[in-house]
């Protein structure tokens, strides 16, 4: 246990924590906004305009990097130099190297999505950098293992925290996925080739896209859930226990469904039926992990009445297990022979994404703002108003999504007495158009909802600035007194 | 000599292999964490490690279940600080 007497702001490196929280909303909006972007294109495609730089294709990635490495990301590098200070109860290690991961990571970030711009990709899903940028980020990332494994090592208390075994499982799994996937030969500076070929580099790939979502999106965000859950309800989680059946289950599981994003193609059959089956599996771990969180509010259910942090986190607990069950069912072969190629799947993608991984982000962010900055939020009201607008956007979302995914999959499949295919696929992007239109729509009110947050965050800021300088005044007449 | 070591070649056998050391493995976390009377007790208590740095937490009968020094500690007053409402 520490024995310092200083305050945690002292104690702790909380700058840094800070600093990753500020990127990750600032990457978050844009990433958002560049997605309701997007989202217009397909309802309206003039809206491309011809100009090479802002068209679908390459504002699609910029989209993608900007939410899940630059506003993900980021907050998983704030949420975890946080959480592991906190219960390992140790000051974070090496702090310039985790200055470096600061502005490795953001500078990482924001270089990939202009070259993307400019039209240099990998083509590769979710790893669309091109070579010097992989490097750079498998630095930055080896940088992040250092600070979090030495803080680990430096800690007073026996037990590592299971938050930190999720945070320490992302590390690894991240390092392992980044560098196989990102195997290529470099032909310029701005263009390489796949080491692999063929369906090994389609498997290679889903590997990796699946594990992001496993280890990124998932166990590491699971590693906020066990600090932020407890904490802003005032009680510990539900089952320790059962949090390490948990860990253990999903981390296993986990790294074997990547094959059912390739059904019904050249992949062996043995291969997509193995995912398959733990896609299934996977099932329990995380309504288990979900179930854990939820009850860590059993008995005091009524601070969802009174606290909207709290309602952020366990709605973002019941989109994860929405989404986590939705998951093995588009992973069986029959369900994905009408979901695959379809809005379905994007829809399945934002109720994670959205429903979970932001929602679970915004209620740790408004945790930790006051405890930051030491002041108290700027106002309860819009913390309301941002998780309303953010639930209707993503209502709006998934069901729409829904519509136009499962229509879509219905007509691409429909056909006449002769064999023949009933609709064409014009008349399939027809029957998408009002869907895209309420999509745009529920990203619209997702947007304004962290436009809503941003302006709550930086209100209470300069709260805190105001406070501050008024003690500093007070204390300066006290001393003179004196 | 060592021609038996080709048996775990054959993916055929190597598979169901590694799902039974797996499966094994996993069965032994299971046993583990769910037997145990003491054991059990110590595990839950490291649920309360997110409140071990706060200001006003008087020590609880978990601090000392977990065997070590610092349900001496707890009873002490407590000297990290936190802004926590």
């Amino acid at each position: 246990m520490a024995q310092s007497s200083a305050l945690p702001a002292e104690q702790y490196n909380f700058d840094i924590v800070r600093r990753f929280m500020i990127v990750a909303m600032v990457y978050g909006v844009l990433g958002m906004a560049v997605g309701l972007y997007i989202a217009c294109e397909l309802a309206w495609p003039f809206l491309n305009f011809d100009i090479p730089a802002i068209t679908f294709g390459r504002l699609r990635p910029v989209h993608t990097s900007l939410v899940i490495f630059g506003f993900g990301g980021s907050a998983l590098f704030a949420t975890s130099y946080y959480i592991v200070q906190r219960t390992c109860q140790a000051r974070l290690a090496f702090p310039w190297l985790a200055e470096f991961t600061f502005w490795g990571w953001t500078a990482g970030v924001a270089l990939g999505v202009l070259t993307y711009m400019a039209g240099f990709s990998q083509g590769k899903e979710y790893a669309e950098f091109e070579w010097p940028l992989d490097i750079a980020i498998t630095l930055v990332w080896v940088c992040y293992i250092l600070v979090y494994v030495e803080t680990v090592r430096r800690r007073s208390q026996p037990h590592i925290y299971v938050a930190n075994w999720f945070f320490l499982a992302f590390l690894l799994a991240v390092a392992l996925l980044h560098i196989f996937n990102n195997l290529a030969v470099p032909v310029s500076l701005v263009k390489s080739y796949s080491l692999f070929a063929g369906v090994q580099d389609a498997m290679t790939q889903w590997w990796y896209g699946h594990n992001a979502v496993g280890f990124f999106l998932t166990a590491a965000f699971l590693g906020m859930m066990y600090y932020f859950v407890p904490k802003q309800a005032g009680r510990p989680v539900y089952s320790y226990r059962l949090s390490i059946i948990h860990f253990w289950a999903l981390i296993f599981l986990y790294m074997w469904a990547g094959g059912h994003h390739l059904h019904w193609t050249a992949l062996p059959d043995w291969v997509s039926t193995l995912s398959a089956t733990f896609s299934v599996l996977l099932l329990m771990p995380s309504w288990g992990g979900m179930i854990n969180g939820i009850m860590t509010l059993s008995g005091a259910w009524d601070k969802l009445r009174s606290d909207p942090i709290m309602l952020f986190l366990i709605t973002s607990l019941s989109f994860y297990g929405m989404s986590t069950f939705e998951g093995p069912l588009m992973s069986l072969k029959s369900v994905n022979a009408l979901s695959h190629y379809t809005d379905w799947t994007i829809g399945h993608v934002h109720s994670g994404a959205l429903g979970w991984v932001a929602l679970v982000s915004f209620g740790s962010f408004y945790h930790l703002m006051p405890r930051l900055y030491e002041t108290r939020m700027y106002s309860q009201t819009l913390i309301y108003v941002h998780f309303w607008l953010a639930t209707i956007g993503i209502v709006l979302y998934i069901t729409s999504m829904w519509i136009a995914g499962i229509g879509q999959g219905l007509m691409l499949r429909s056909f006449d007495d002769y064999g023949n295919l009933a609709y064409t696929f014009i008349e399939t992007v027809e029957f998408m158009h009002t869907p895209y239109i309420w999509r745009a729509l529920g990203g619209a009110f997702f947007v304004a909802g962290a436009l809503v947050m941003v302006y709550n965050m930086v209100m209470t800021a300069r709260a805190a600035r105001t406070e501050r300088a008024a003690l500093e005044a007070k204390l300066a007449a006290k001393l003179a007194k004196a | 000599m060592f021609d038996w070591l080709l048996w775990f070649t054959h993916m055929e056998n190597s598979k169901p292999l590694a799902l039974v050391l797996f499966f094994g493995a996993f069965c032994g976390v299971l046993i583990y964490v769910f037997t145990g009377k003491q054991r059990a007790k110590r595990l839950e208590s490291y649920k309360y490690i997110p409140f071990d740095d706060e200001e006003s937490r008087q020590p609880e009968p978990h601090d000392f279940a977990r065997g070590d020094p610092r349900a001496r500690i707890e009873t002490q007053s407590r000297k990290v600080m936190d802004n926590e409402r």
